[in-house]
């Protein structure tokens, strides 16, 4: 995927890497959600691919201007029955997000619905331009 | 079906980092890719003497966009996951999830009852219980000494 090198409002920092299994007990790894961001004037949409994510584990944050979403999926195995043939497994889902424009985080709208969950972030306000009196001697 | 193919969503893959360092490399030459598009929806397969269950990761599709088939041992997944309604004036700014028709075939072990299958929807995941017919099932045979 090309990257806009200009007017990109969200960038992916380097988080949400697959975690390293810990020395004994085997970790579980994390996922980074596909992810569709959809900008308008007011507002940035987002769209995240999260399938099998317990809500009560979703976790939003909004902290200066790094957006961290992450959940735990809920186990899918069934009792009684053997894996025979595997495309995905379960583990945690995390990605961060940095945002260009300020956001105003108690707005933010998060709705996590058949596996997708939907952000809108409005934007904020923008604060009017400030005029700084300069004193001379 | 799909755009852009990034290493996301829970797909079980070992060679994830080998393709991150590539799609680096990828990104640094130009965005020349060379591996293939992920399948959708993804399949678990999960089997018993009983019987067999399938799950499917289908974020985003209404139980209604849902086509289950089974035919003797193979179920057939269709469906459609439909784009987000763009308005006026908007950005698209990433593209990830994947968008449009899907169709997968799944070969199982042994034939099912297709009249007892049920099928299960719940927070993206496709749950389908394809139980074995009766007259199919394993026997336990008794051996007697001579």
């Amino acid at each position: 995927m090309s990257e806009p090198a200009t007017s990109t409002a969200v960038s992916q920092s380097s988080a949400g890497q697959p975690t390293e299994a810990s020395a004994n007990q085997q970790a579980e790894p994390t996922f980074i959600p596909p992810t569709d961001i959809i900008e308008t004037e007011q507002a940035i949409r987002m769209l995240l691919d999260m399938p099998g994510a317990d809500p009560g584990t979703l976790d939003v944050t909004l902290e200066r201007r790094v957006l961290t979403v992450s959940a735990h999926s809920i186990s899918t195995a069934p009792q009684g029955y053997s894996l025979l043939y595997a495309e995905f497994r379960d583990g945690n889902y995390e990605r961060r997000f940095v945002l260009s424009d300020e956001i105003d985080g108690d707005r933010i709208e998060a709705v996590l619905k058949d596996g997708v969950l939907r952000m809108t972030l409005p934007k904020a306000s923008p604060s009017p331009a400030k005029k700084i009196p300069v004193k001379s001697d | 079906m799909l755009e852009t193919y990034s290493s996301t969503g829970r797909r079980l893959d070992p060679v994830r980092e080998m393709r991150r360092a590539q799609s680096d490399l990828n990104r640094f030459f130009g965005g020349l890719r060379f591996f293939p598009r992920p399948e959708f929806p993804l399949v678990n397969l999960w089997a018993s003497t009983d019987g067999v269950i399938v799950t499917a990761e289908v974020p985003g599709v209404s139980p209604d966009d849902l086509d289950v088939a089974v035919h003797q041992n193979t179920v057939a997944l269709r469906g459609t996951r439909n784009p987000e309604p763009l308005g006026e004036g908007v950005t698209v700014q990433r593209q990830e999830r994947s968008k449009g028709q899907f169709s997968r075939n799944v070969v199982l072990p042994f034939r099912v009852d297709a009249e007892r299958v049920s099928a299960r929807f719940d927070r993206g995941v496709l749950t389908l219980e394809l139980p074995r017919p009766e007259a199919d099932k394993p026997h336990h045979i008794k051996v007697a000494r001579a």
